[in-house]
């Protein structure tokens, strides 16, 4: 129960003083070297089998690693911009530093809050557009791991068409579509590439409807794609459905699927376009517990392993090293990946 | 008669005070089953509020209660408007369009996208209005369904009417310019303002009391709502009223974004605030469509989303538990409300029957008028 001492202390801290972050050490669970480290979820937080959970296993391994203290708060769907300061506010009184901000949602709570406490240092994951000198905008390059999943599609395809279904219609998922297309192209130019978004924003149910998802997959099947590749989140589930029940193959996101998803679908899952947030949190994290806490745009891209394709499954060992070579020439700037379809 | 007057008063207050304490026990229930901490979780949300956060619950209970008050305007008619929701949005988005390209200068610009938004509020809830009163569809269902095709509509509009910051990755609408923003209210460090349109949502409240309470209009209004054949029998043209009282649920609607467009986000994106028409429904129950109650239960409901707000990360308890005591006070609000006027029916019969000296008679069956 010494959460439940602690999580006490906190509240009567809050009671009786507007930021007084001074103490606060006091209710430290005697940890390292005192790093307190807040992390405000997206809609889904932990367990949401993608994004969110990516971050966390990042905060879970410098944890484990660095001896750090953490605490998590997850957001509500459809909530007012100032709960999302509230909760970065809230972080940053009890003490916590740095504070991570998962997803770009918080984009103009962090450049607001920031400014308020310029003490704290506080990180956003998939946002450049908040800026400050206290501000670290961890940022990948999914079009280059969609690239090589892309390419991967194409070297596989007996039909010579593939797919792409989108969770919702946001820039940031039209990166992945991008890639995706670009590199599928690169290895077959006249390959027909369909493309499908689940739903458009402000409706973000695409990233957590895998009936839909099956749906959208299922039609591309019947179309006559054969592999098809979903950067849907939780509607991905369906997607791998579709795939199983067609015969065909599907492509996961964001984390290693072949890993995570029920031992039956493990046959359909070709690879996976991994993005590495826990990587970039880990890392984060890292520098920060070495007092060297990173500010500015953070690219994680194929160079520093932030994206990747996974191998897990065995399906494309006899593609590798065509896969590797595209993967090489990304890295050397031969091959520029577009980030708009 | 002060001592009968004293006594109305409590028994005014002892239901919602009912509905409260029994919400906030059923809550605890919940907790303690959960295995959650249930003192620090009322300690928390029970503690003073800090300054910003006080603007922030006058900033959400603003929007709240605009939102109350366009489902009240339906309910006193029995019209059940639940589309306030894509109501607001849409609205808010032809706001944010039309502020946002500013074919007008300063506040004129702002006087022009509220009159906007209330004319496309209106008219969307007109939709469902002239189906009811022509086709006799039911609202609850045209409003839901428009709803979906709002919240579509929207979604597909404002990719055609998005500007994109580099490196961002939301999309909104342009922004406001600075000088048909309306300025917000200094309160506090400074960190937070109010909302300066809670001058606006204030005479609304106004506006709803005067139309509905002394008006022919209101009183034609609240007719209908009671009984559709005495208002046909008296004169009234029904379908007229529904048709009006649509337009005018619609329009009210139709201010529910702005405080938050006009005072805060400045754009409508991906990330403006949803569910707002909903929690109306709630708080327009909660308030019995009065609209110093609507401002109580706005208020409430505004307290409680804000002081939940820190509840994961000091507490490690979820927010949503909010939304538990939130549903939970709707429906007891209506048991208690039910609970008193009984208990205030049999202190009547047993006024009248101390004061005719005669001995109880059974119950009347038409219940005295309050």
């Amino acid at each position: 129960m010494a959460a439940l001492l602690a999580a006490g202390v906190m509240s009567l801290g809050a009671l009786s003083a507007c930021g007084s972050s001074g103490g606060s050490d006091s209710s430290g669970s005697g940890s390292g070297d005192g790093l307190k480290v807040g992390m405000a979820y997206d809609v889904g937080g932990r367990g949401d089998q993608s994004f969110n959970d990516s971050a966390a296993a990042g905060l879970d391994k410098a944890k484990k690693d660095l001896g750090i203290e953490t605490q998590e708060s997850e957001a509500v769907d459809g909530e007012a911009e100032s709960a999302r300061e509230e909760r970065l506010r809230t972080f940053a009184d009890a003490g916590y530093n740095p504070v991570i901000a998962v997803g770009f949602a918080y984009s103009a709570s962090v450049a607001k809050v920031a400014k308020e406490y310029p003490d704290i240092d506080f990180a956003i994951i998939d946002d450049e557009e908040a800026k400050g000198d206290n501000i670290a905008n961890l940022v990948f390059a999914e079009e280059q791991g969609s690239f090589l999943v892309g390419a991967a599609a194409a070297l596989k395809t007996k039909s010579n068409e593939v797919g792409f279904v989108g969770g919702v219609e946001t820039p940031l998922i039209q990166k992945f579509e991008a890639g995706y297309v670009a590199g599928a192209k690169a290895v077959k130019p006249d390959i027909t590439v369909d493309t499908t978004y689940l739903s458009q924003p402000p409706d973000f149910s695409g990233f957590g409807d895998p009936a839909k998802g099956k749906t959208a997959a299922q039609g591309m099947y019947d179309k006559g794609a054969d592999v098809v590749y979903h950067a849907a989140g939780g509607s991905g589930g369906g997607v791998f459905e579709a795939a199983k029940s067609a015969n065909k193959l599907a492509i996961g996101v964001d984390s290693d699927q072949y890993k995570t998803v029920d031992a039956s679908l493990r046959s359909v899952i070709l690879t996976s376009m991994l993005k590495n947030v826990d990587v970039a949190v880990y890392n984060y994290l890292k520098s920060a517990s070495e007092g060297d806490i990173p500010t500015g745009v953070r690219r994680y891209d194929l160079k520093v392993g932030g994206v990747d394709y996974s191998t897990s499954g065995g399906q494309v060992d006899d593609i590798k090293s065509k896969l590797d070579d595209y993967k090489q020439q990304i890295i050397d700037g031969k091959i520029t990946v577009p980030t708009k379809p | 008669m002060s001592g009968g007057r004293v006594r109305r008063l409590l028994l005014g207050a002892a239901a919602p005070v009912l509905a409260l304490v029994a919400a906030i026990l059923i809550t605890s229930l919940v907790l303690l089953v959960a295995g959650d901490p249930v003192l620090d979780t009322w300690s928390t949300i029970l503690s003073a509020p800090r300054e910003r956060n006080v603007a922030n619950i006058i900033n959400n209970a603003t929007v709240l209660y605009l939102s109350g008050l366009a489902v009240a305007v339906g309910f006193r008619m029995n019209l059940f408007n639940i589309g306030v929701d894509g109501q607001y949005r849409i609205a808010a988005f032809a706001a944010a369009v039309v502020a946002g390209e500013a074919w007008l200068p300063g506040y004129l610009n702002t006087v022009l996208a509220i009159v906007v938004a209330m004319a496309v509020g209106a008219a969307w809830a007109g939709i469902a209005g002239l189906l009811r009163a022509t086709r006799g569809v039911s609202e609850v269902i045209s409003t839901i369904m428009l709803n979906f095709i709002s919240t579509s509509l929207v979604a597909f509009l404002l990719r055609k009417a998005a500007v994109r910051a580099p490196g961002s990755n939301s999309i909104n609408t342009k922004e406001i310019p600075e000088g048909s923003r309306i300025p917000g209210i200094p309160f506090g460090g400074g960190v937070v303002e109010i909302y300066g349109f809670v001058v606006l949502a204030v005479l609304s409240g106004l506006a709803y009391w005067f139309v509905l309470n002394r008006t022919r209009f209101g009183f034609d209004l609240r007719a209908t709502g009671q009984s559709t054949t005495a208002a046909v029998a008296s004169g009234i043209n029904v379908r007229r009223m529904i048709v009006i009282a649509m337009l005018i649920s619609g329009a009210a609607a139709g201010l529910v974004g702005l405080p938050i467009l006009f005072g805060d986000a400045y754009s409508y994106g991906s990330t403006f605030q949803s569910g707002l028409g909903f929690s109306g429904i709630a708080i327009a129950l909660l308030g019995r469509n009065h609209p110093v109650g609507i401002g109580l239960g706005a208020l409430l409901f505004a307290y409680l989303n804000e002081q939940s707000n820190p509840l994961q990360i000091l507490v490690g308890v979820s927010p949503e538990i909010v939304a538990i005591t939130q549903g939970v006070i709707v429906l007891t609000v209506v048991v208690s409300y039910e609970v008193v006027r009984r208990y205030r029916r049999r202190l009547e019969q047993q006024a009248v029957a101390a004061a005719t000296d005669r001995p109880e008679r059974p119950a009347p069956t038409e219940e005295v008028a309050t």
